[in-house]
């Protein structure tokens, strides 16, 4: 507290100190029948170099940075679609690089030169209809190349994945990435998000999965029954706020029940099987070189966004509404790091739309393998498909997990 | 119509004849240069406290997880313990830094100061349509400035320990921390984010309430333009102020109002339970029955007026910078009709663009070609701005008042943000560096550095009309040199952050470490860079902040045309009045533009002194 004093005392005697100053200059300027408004010669003259000055450290500033981090800090493009826009990036950074020195040029050099000069009057020119002519003509011609180039990329990029793309899907919550594999049939099983519990993190339908969380909705911890039981214990005297939590809670979870039933009725339990050969994979994304991946999105609560810089993907997750991308790695990990010289390099895939405290914290490491290794790395994992996680080996009949952790919304 | 212009009329005869209160004059006025002051003011004071959160959260970003007893002086004990800022307040520091300086200093602050103020002056009147919504408009505007000041110090659901009495829903610590454009669900749901409580409610009332009040305001000053103009003083012998402040309050009353119900919907959503925005969410362990909404909704309504909001802040800037140089280069400003069609064009086209801030949404991708092809075309009227203003200069004779420096400066920042806007106009581009520091750099440089130059630069110019007294015009040239090394050293090292790949709104780059040392390096370093430039400008303005109270009371006494300006807000006494003039209001003859016309005497001429014999207006 006393320090903020003592700042505060500082800052206030510095701007007497100040005032007192700018009173003294005045006073001489007033001796010197110095007027505010009439800006000397002199302070014309200075201001009109600085311009020429400061362009001269605008120029070199840009291009030191332009030298010593170049393009790109991230490297070259790792996928088969990012060498497209990386081509047309360059193309349009060289283009704006000239207008920018160009324009950037022609103002302060005209700053610099047209400093009034005592005599000289300036060059009444109001208009001309040619040049003005030309500098719409000009850029609108510039601009129809730069469109018709980019929309050509941009087709090709977010183009349909051809037939033989691999599926994955990527599925985002605050705050971590988890990977899904298609499996052997390439074919993404169905979601829903009311299927989500301890056992089940993605939500994944099968009959089972409906079944647990039909069960779980009622009878599991801060289910309905629990509730009901709260609600009508006599025993205990509820706050009026806690009654109106636990009856909004309550009517929640019998909405939920109600499309879980629903959902149970219409559900295919033929399509189960395209659930149980998928492949729930954290922490890190593998992938096989020149293979072209289809990724779908989810999102479990806010809105994330993957974002691969090394491959120059990004793409939305948003909840309630799926998303797509597709990309063809054609560099190995291995790769990259010879290329960029270092060992411990990684391609990322991070989050990059605001979603919360530790957003920046959100990412999953990604590593692109030649096809044998993929292969090899990928038939250990079939073993531990879907299916395989979900009903444990020793006692396959657990059908119904004892306890959910994840309905629990009264604690 | 005729009938307000009469009331001006009576209630100006009898100006000498009633006393105005303390409180009718300084307070609650109604005369629209005191309510351009009031405009001001507030937006001076919401300007140093968004600057002051920039400052915290860039040495956040620079020295991650280090002690700095500047964030804890603050921050205090809650949200700096030990002096190293908590990541939750980082994205509020972040939200309503951004929040502030989009909205109430850009869009409250010059459009509300600057249009007030001249509107009336530049164009012979009285004062505005109505003295009384003019009022309304800065009270609603302060009153959303009080309301967003103080949501950064939400504390458990309470103010300074204070309880807000009724149901506002939820408790929550701290302000929004959504990011600026407070997309949902994030904001929608407190569970996600602790600003997304009580401090996230009053975002949205604050901004309710400015939405209000920046109607009100807009209406009058589109009626103003349209009916209060002086005998002679035709569309096109408008100074290009008028025409900036014309276009920019239409655009306003035609993108507000869906701001106003994206929040109106989102308030619903938080409160009534509603799935306009929500679907299928489960939020930590709580399970959401919500389904039908689309987030993607919020977005499409958040940049319908976002992208218009952008013009918003940067045509009065434009329309300032057209004067001044004009006036200091004492040349017409070049292509004054060409102009007028630039400003029209742009504030056409912004209403068609909004879709390039969503590229990554999963948008059909034709509609993304749509918005490709939609936004690139406003490169052409900016272009053709760009050029004119460059051969204005070209040939002229030009004088460096404070004003003219950052008038310059401004065409400069709108250059160099301009062409990086090319690239994120191009979707396919946009794909790698969108939601990148690219995108800080552009929109910092194109849309903030440009506004703010160009309200400096309106401040440094009209000052005396305003205060009828001189800023220290060295004072100003010190401010002015250090502000642009100071901005061009923040963002020109964030493009290439950006260009590397760095997500913005990351509390900590050292995550950077882990998979890329050469990225991490680089990003370490520039942001270090980039701190310290920030800390340098913002020294600089204490300058211009001392210039300006000083000024204010002591500066020396203007003359009646300090910088021997055609337009009619310089015909006015020096000595503000009701009514701006005394007597029979001014006639124009002519455009506002004639500086060093062969054939005159003078190298101005006021737009109230008819034509020579034989003269051609231009």
């Amino acid at each position: 507290m006393e320090s903020k004093l003592i700042i505060i005392l500082i800052i206030v005697i510095g701007a007497i100190a100040i005032s007192q100053l700018v009173r003294v200059y005045e006073l001489t300027a007033k001796l010197r029948k110095h007027e505010e408004h009439e800006i000397p010669v002199r302070d014309n003259y200075l201001n009109a170099m600085l311009m020429l000055v400061f362009m001269v450290i605008q120029f070199g500033g840009l291009i030191y940075l332009m030298i010593k981090y170049g393009w790109t800090g991230r490297g070259p493009a790792a996928s088969v679609q990012g060498e497209y826009t990386d081509w047309l990036l360059d193309l349009n950074l060289i283009l704006i690089t000239a207008i920018f020195f160009l324009t950037n040029f022609l103002l302060f050099y005209f700053s610099f030169k047209y400093v009034k000069r005592p005599g000289v009057k300036a060059y009444y020119y109001p208009h001309n209809n040619k040049l003005e002519i030309l500098w719409t003509v000009v850029p609108a011609a510039v601009l129809a190349v730069i469109i018709i180039l980019g929309l050509q990329t941009w087709n090709e990029v977010t183009g349909a994945s051809p037939k033989e793309a691999i599926n994955i899907e990527l599925y985002s919550k605050q705050f971590d990435w988890t990977a899904r594999y298609s499996g052997t049939d390439n074919m993404l099983g169905k979601t829903d998000y009311k299927l989500i519990l301890g056992n089940n993190e993605l939500g994944l339908m099968t009959e089972a999965t409906i079944d647990s969380s039909i069960h779980a909705m009622r009878h599991g911890a801060g289910g309905i029954l629990d509730i009901q039981k709260i609600l009508n214990n006599r025993d205990t005297v509820l706050t009026d706020s806690l009654v109106n939590v636990l009856r909004k809670d309550l009517g929640t979870k019998e909405r939920l029940l109600r499309l879980l039933n629903q959902m149970k009725a219409t559900h295919n339990p033929a399509l189960d099987k395209q659930v149980y050969d998928d492949i729930i994979q954290r922490d890190t994304l593998y992938l096989c070189v020149n293979k072209p991946y289809e990724f779908s999105f989810r999102s479990k609560d806010v809105i994330h966004s993957a974002y691969f810089p090394h491959f120059r993907a990004q793409m939305n997750t948003v909840p309630g509404y799926g998303t797509r991308l597709k990309f063809t790695p054609n560099m190995t990990t291995a790769e990259m790091r010879k290329i960029k010289n270092l060992p411990a390099f990684h391609y990322v895939l991070m989050c990059n739309k605001i979603c919360g405290g530790a957003h920046y914290k959100m990412k999953m490491m990604v590593v692109v393998l030649e096809e044998e290794e993929y292969n090899a790395w990928m038939k250990g994992k079939e073993s531990k498909n879907f299916k395989a996680t979900y009903f444990p080996a020793p006692s396959a009949q657990a059908v119904i997990p004892a306890e959910s952790t994840a309905i629990s919304a009264m604690n | 119509m005729a009938s307000a212009a009469h009331d001006v009329n009576s209630h100006d005869q009898h100006e000498h004849h009633h006393e105005e209160s303390f409180v009718s004059k300084y307070i609650f006025s109604q005369d629209h240069k005191m309510i351009g002051k009031q405009f001001l003011i507030t937006a001076v004071f919401m300007g140093v406290v968004a600057m002051l959160l920039s400052i915290l959260f860039r040495i956040q970003l620079a020295w991650p997880g280090e002690s700095s007893d500047f964030l804890n002086f603050f921050l205090g004990d809650q949200w700096a313990p030990e002096g190293v800022l908590k990541e939750d307040m980082y994205l509020g520091l972040v939200t309503i830094h951004g929040t502030i300086m989009v909205f109430f200093l850009l869009t409250g602050g010059l459009s509300g100061t600057f249009s007030n103020i001249l509107i009336p002056l530049q164009l012979g009147a009285r004062d505005m349509a109505s003295g009384f919504l003019n009022m309304l408009s800065f009270w609603f505007f302060f009153l959303s400035s009080l309301l967003m000041f103080l949501s950064l110090f939400v504390m458990n659901g309470s103010i300074f320990g204070i309880d807000i009495p009724g149901d506002w829903g939820t408790i929550g610590n701290g302000p929004a921390m959504a990011g600026w454009t407070v997309y949902p669900p994030l904001s929608a749901l407190p569970q996600a984010v602790s600003g997304s409580g009580f401090g996230m409610t009053l975002w949205l009332i604050s901004m309710t309430i400015f939405i209000a009040g920046s109607l009100i305001g807009s209406l009058n000053y589109i009626v103003t333009v349209i009916n209060l103009r002086t005998a002679g003083m035709t569309m096109t012998r408008m100074p290009l102020t008028i025409w900036a402040f014309f276009v920019t309050a239409i655009l306003g009353v035609l993108s507000f109002p869906v701001l106003l119900s994206a929040a109106l919907l989102l308030m619903m959503d938080r409160m009534a339970g509603t799935s306009f925005y929500l679907s299928d969410i489960m939020v930590g362990s709580e399970m959401l029955s919500n389904h039908g909404g689309s987030p993607i909704l919020f977005q499409h309504l958040f940049w319908f007026l976002g992208h218009p909001e952008v013009y918003i802040v940067l045509l009065p800037a434009l329309g300032l910078s057209s004067e001044i140089i004009a006036t200091n280069a004492r040349k017409p400003i070049f292509g004054y009709k060409a102009m007028i069609g630039s400003i029209l064009a742009i504030g056409f086209l912004s209403f068609i663009v909004w879709g390039h801030h969503m590229f990554i949404t999963g948008m059909n991708p034709f509609l993304g070609s749509v918005f490709v092809f939609t936004t690139l075309l406003i490169a052409i009227p900016s272009a053709v701005k760009v050029f004119n203003y460059i051969t204005t200069l070209w040939k002229g004779a030009i004088v460096y008042t404070p004003a003219m420096l950052f008038a310059i400066a401004l065409v400069s920042t709108f250059i160099t943000g301009g062409v990086t806007g090319i690239i994120l106009a191009d979707s396919a581009l946009d794909i790698a560096v969108h939601d990148t520091y690219f995108v800080v750099a552009h929109f910092h440089i194109v849309m903030g550095m440009s506004a703010v130059f160009g309200m400096f630069a309106g401040v440094y110019h009209w000052f005396p009309k305003m205060y009828r007294r001189m800023m220290n015009t060295r004072m100003g040239y010190a401010h002015f040199w250090i502000t642009l090394i100071g901005a061009y050293g923040v963002f020109f090292p964030m493009h290439f952050v950006g260009i590397a790949g760095a997500p913005r709104r990351y509390y900590d780059y050292s995550v950077y470490g882990e998979f890329d040392t050469d990225s991490y390096n680089m990003i370490m370093d520039l942001n270090v860079i980039i701190t310290v430039f920030a800390i340098i400008a913002a020294i600089g303005q204490v300058i211009f902040l001392f210039n300006f109270f000083y000024s204010i009371y002591r500066g020396p006494v203007a003359p009646q045309n300090p910088w021997k300006s055609n337009t009619l807000e310089w015909t006015a006494p020096v000595e503000h009045m009701h009514g701006n003039w005394p007597g029979a209001l001014p006639v124009v003859y002519r455009w506002p533009y004639d500086y060093s016309k062969p054939g005159a005497a003078d190298d101005f001429i006021p737009q109230n002194v008819p034509l020579a014999e034989g003269e051609i207006e231009h």
